[in-house]
């Protein structure tokens, strides 16, 4: 991705199973305006099997999912 | 926004959940006031969900006492509550599910000298009373008040319930007139109640109040719901405003509240 993407609102979900991790992106989604955007690290395995996922259903865009060293996930929501 | 605690994140997660209640949903019912009218088999099950549902403030009027004979459907009255007030009761079982609400108890009969006054701080009322003269009083008050309310009532195997909003839908007395003559309605101390329909009837008429507080889905108005649980037939008759309505028509004669003449259990 070459565009930079500004990030409004950062959000450390490691070590936070389901669903409880989707209810902490709930959260800080319900915190923005129409348009910004959320970075939330997400735990590999469950949570970044079924949180993009459930962010999209409720309308809202993810704009990118990307691994991190530590194997956890860094993923972009823009808020709808 | 509302901070909300880890504990209470975790305790309405159920709640955030949903698309339709969600973190503003949830900050809606903590902001909500709702008085439940009777503590009885209606009253319990309304007042438990409402208390686990984290309705901020929750008021629950009743007169009685608890008697061992409400225990097999007044589910928030344990054996050891007997002789206790059903409002101290439910209070209990209710801080016990949530702490962190406030609960009002009125220990008193809802008539037509105190009604107004004690339903005018509410967003939300629950008709869970056993006998018509409250159930009309509640609803004329309700109405002249403006104040949203779910009408239930519960007898043998059979229950109905319809939630109005005044100014908006119809109302009790649109359908029903006035009260039927004393004891041409047995009550459920004469012709008995399967316990668990208490509850089918109480759990919809608290459905009714988080969707109202909540803004989620449609409420029963303008609606007549009616089951009978021997078939598990459930049935919806619309019902329409009524212009001759002689409480909310256009030209009311129902102008002030009046006590009816209370039916008297003759058995």
């Amino acid at each position: 991705m070459a565009k930079t993407v500004v990030v409004d609102a950062e959000k450390n979900c490691r070590g936070v199973g389901c669903p409880l991790n989707m209810v902490y992106a709930k959260v800080e989604l319900a915190k923005l305006k129409s348009g910004q955007v959320l970075e939330i690290v997400l735990d590999d395995g469950p949570p970044i099997n079924n949180v993009p996922g459930s962010v999209q259903k409720e309308g809202h865009e993810v704009l990118d999912k990307k691994q991190l060293e530590d194997g956890s996930w860094q993923v972009l929501i823009r808020k709808a | 926004m509302r901070d909300f605690s880890l504990e209470q994140l975790e305790r309405y997660s159920r709640h955030i959940l949903l698309q339709d209640v969600g973190v503003e949903g949830q900050e809606k019912l903590l902001d909500a006031k709702v008085l439940v009218v009777g503590a009885g088999g209606l009253g319990c099950p309304v007042a438990l969900y409402l208390a686990a549902a984290g309705v901020g403030t929750i008021g629950i009027v009743d007169n009685d006492t608890v008697e061992i004979s409400n225990l097999q459907r007044q589910i928030a009255h344990f054996t050891k509550d007997i002789d206790v007030p059903k409002v101290e009761s439910a209070k209990e079982k209710m801080l016990a599910i949530n702490p962190e609400l406030e609960i009002r108890t009125y220990q008193l009969m809802l008539v037509a000298d105190n009604i107004r006054d004690i339903i005018r701080d509410y967003d939300f009322v629950i008709d869970g009373t056993d006998n018509f003269p409250t159930k009309f009083l509640v609803n004329d008050a309700c109405v002249m008040e403006k104040i949203p309310f779910s009408h239930g009532g519960i007898l043998r195997f059979d229950g109905q319930t319809m939630t109005v909003v005044p100014g908006e839908s119809s109302c009790y007395r649109c359908t029903f007139r006035s009260p039927p003559p004393p004891d041409a309605v047995p009550t459920c101390s004469q012709a008995g109640v399967l316990g668990a329909i208490a509850g089918m009837l109480g759990t919809i008429q608290a459905t009714e109040a988080l969707k109202f507080i909540t803004g989620a889905g449609s409420l029963l108005t303008d609606t007549l719901l009616s089951f009978d649980a021997k078939t598990m037939n459930f049935r919806k008759v619309q019902l329409k405003k009524q212009d001759n309505c002689p409480l909310c028509g256009q030209s009311p004669t129902i102008t002030e509240l009046v006590d009816a003449e209370q039916a008297v259990c003759s058995l």
